[in-house]
């Protein structure tokens, strides 16, 4: 009688189980194939488009919706505009974030309403970063620039940034703070020499999805940034960006172009995946001194 | 043979919020001894450690009252220079915490946040207090290597060797031998009784049998009271305190 009853319990307990493995498996496999769907779509619709002159070429044939030559104005763009954007933003997001974990104390008033800043930072949809930059832009007098696309992404990027490399440095454990004081360090150098290093690895993926954040971005570069044909030359000259771009591509009635949104994409989806890896191999050098 | 006292706490009370930790503690820390502090878990030994150094400064809700002279200046005046204080103490904490760098800049840390080398001899200051710790022979040939690749007894005598490099006068131990093996443990005790000749060394330790192979001095705390204190032979052969009498026969723990 008990024999029967704890064996049912352990059947039905397998069968939980089952389910949970089906429903896990079920998960992943709509993950890995969106993937695969959305990697594979820009590819087949874009592929037809693709050629060098592509990425080698700025637009021809008339305006920034020819048929003819490439999108390296774009290219080059986004990256001066990301690039910008993340250094501006690793600027003001390192010192915030090391500040809160490193100089204030941990229920500190302050520390909290930054992170809850974060939060909400985070939380604002692009355009209205991309509003408030116009609006900033015109009260200073300034046109639709290189500088002020870049003012306005490492804002976005700032928020997404500093939250990411916070999770990483809350991590770090109190006694390696205590080892390095012990030493006679004070708080700065305990901060640049210790907490960074130890975090190197986690602020590089902080930076990487910030930076995928900006470089993908156009709703805020929309009124920023402006769009134009040729590649900038100077901070004051307006800058085109391949989410942009594809945005005016797609919105053509010419199929011929169209298809060339789709090669954009493949373009930009490729860029980020080259950086991606780079800095993960350039960050692998750093990993070996980690303390675990 | 009467020493002068290298630290002195002096009537030193800390609070973690409204919480006492400890109690009007007042004691003087000889020198070129080892002094260890003894007493049952969260008695507060670990917090009369930090204090020496000013450990306790980063913790949220601390308050200190007293003083500690340590050459006879109070560290927590508002006009001392913590960092100098620290840098008089090297630190041995439970778990050896080695730097996020290689075996060779975790010893040069110190020396070189301190300004304390010319390039050339950094190496030399390196090697001899590798030997100071006694790591050096396993370690030369993998000075690059990464600190965290030692086995934890290693990584205990890198944290000490680290801690002699910023040329301390006094060691702090905080439990420093409660996550090693017992070889291990056996060498970082031989390795600070040599090293009581030049430094003033205070272990924290909650094995009595290792207060009484390494401790000159003992000084007992219970719920935040220095109980006792006084030379270990006494301590040990007739505790005058009948908590003492007890901790020491088990009866409290």
């Amino acid at each position: 009688m008990n024999q029967a009853g704890s064996s049912g319990g352990l059947r039905r307990r397998k069968l939980k189980e089952g389910i949970f493995r089906v429903l896990m498996a079920g998960a992943v496999l709509i993950v890995v194939g969106c993937l695969i769907l959305i990697v594979g779509t820009i590819i087949w619709k874009g592929l037809p488009a693709m050629n060098l002159a592509m990425i080698t070429q700025i637009p021809k044939g008339g305006f920034y919706l020819g048929k003819e030559g490439g999108i390296l104005n774009a290219i080059v763009g986004s990256l001066y505009l990301a690039a910008g954007a993340t250094v501006l933003a690793i600027i003001f997001s390192l010192p915030v974030v090391l500040y809160i974990n490193v100089y204030a104390k941990r229920q500190s008033r302050l520390a909290s309403l930054t992170r809850f800043s974060f939060d909400v930072l985070w939380g604002i949809p692009s355009i209205v970063y991309g509003a408030f930059g116009f609006i900033i832009m015109i009260y200073f007098g300034l046109r639709a620039s290189l500088l002020a696309g870049i003012l306005t992404v490492a804002l976005l990027e700032f928020p997404i940034m500093s939250r990411a490399a916070d999770e990483v440095i809350r991590m770090v454990p109190r006694e390696l703070f205590d080892a390095s004081y012990s030493l006679g360090a004070t708080k700065l150098e305990t901060a640049l020499k210790v907490v960074v290093r130890q975090c190197l690895p986690g602020l590089l993926t902080a930076v990487l999805i910030a930076f995928g954040r900006g470089i993908g971005d156009a709703a805020s570069v929309l009124f920023t940034a402006g769009f134009t044909d040729r590649i900038p030359t100077s901070l004051l000259q307006p800058a085109a960006t391949l989410p942009l771009a594809i945005f005016f591509q797609l919105g053509t009635p010419f199929p011929e172009v169209q298809q060339r949104a789709y090669a954009s994409a493949a373009i930009l989806t490729v860029l980020i995946l080259v950086i991606s890896l780079l800095a993960r191999g350039l960050g692998k050098k750093f990993t070996r001194h980690i303390i675990k | 043979m009467e020493k002068r006292p290298h630290i002195s706490v002096q009537n030193l009370s800390v609070y973690f919020d409204e919480l006492q930790i400890l109690k009007d503690v007042s004691i003087d820390i000889p020198d070129h001894r080892i002094t260890a502090i003894i007493g049952p878990s969260g008695c507060g030994k670990t917090t009369l450690l930090k204090s020496l150094n000013r450990l306790l400064d980063p913790i949220d809700g601390v308050r200190v009252n007293g003083r500690v002279l340590v050459d006879g200046v109070d560290i927590y005046d508002p006009g001392t220079e913590v960092t100098e204080v620290r840098k008089k103490m090297g630190l041995l904490s439970q778990r050896p915490q080695a730097l996020p760098m290689s075996i060779f800049d975790n010893v040069a840390y110190g020396p070189r946040i301190h300004n304390r080398f010319d390039k050339t001899r950094l190496g030399d200051i390196v090697e001899y207090h590798l030997r100071l710790a006694g790591l050096w022979e396993e370690v030369k040939d993998r000075l690059d290597e990464p600190a965290s690749r030692l086995s934890v007894g290693q990584q205990q005598r890198l944290c000490l060797a680290r801690g002699l490099a910023v040329a301390p006068e006094i060691i702090l131990g905080d439990e420093p031998t409660s996550a090693l093996d017992p070889q291990s443990s056996q060498n970082v005790e031989r390795r600070l009784i040599e090293l009581k000749r030049d430094y003033t060394v205070v272990v924290v330790t909650h094995i009595l049998r290792q207060a009484k192979r390494i401790a000159d001095y003992i000084a007992f705390l219970y719920l935040g009271e220095l109980v006792e204190h006084g030379p270990a032979q006494e301590i040990f052969a007739n505790p005058r305190d009948p908590r003492t009498r007890a901790y020491l026969t088990g009866e409290i723990s």
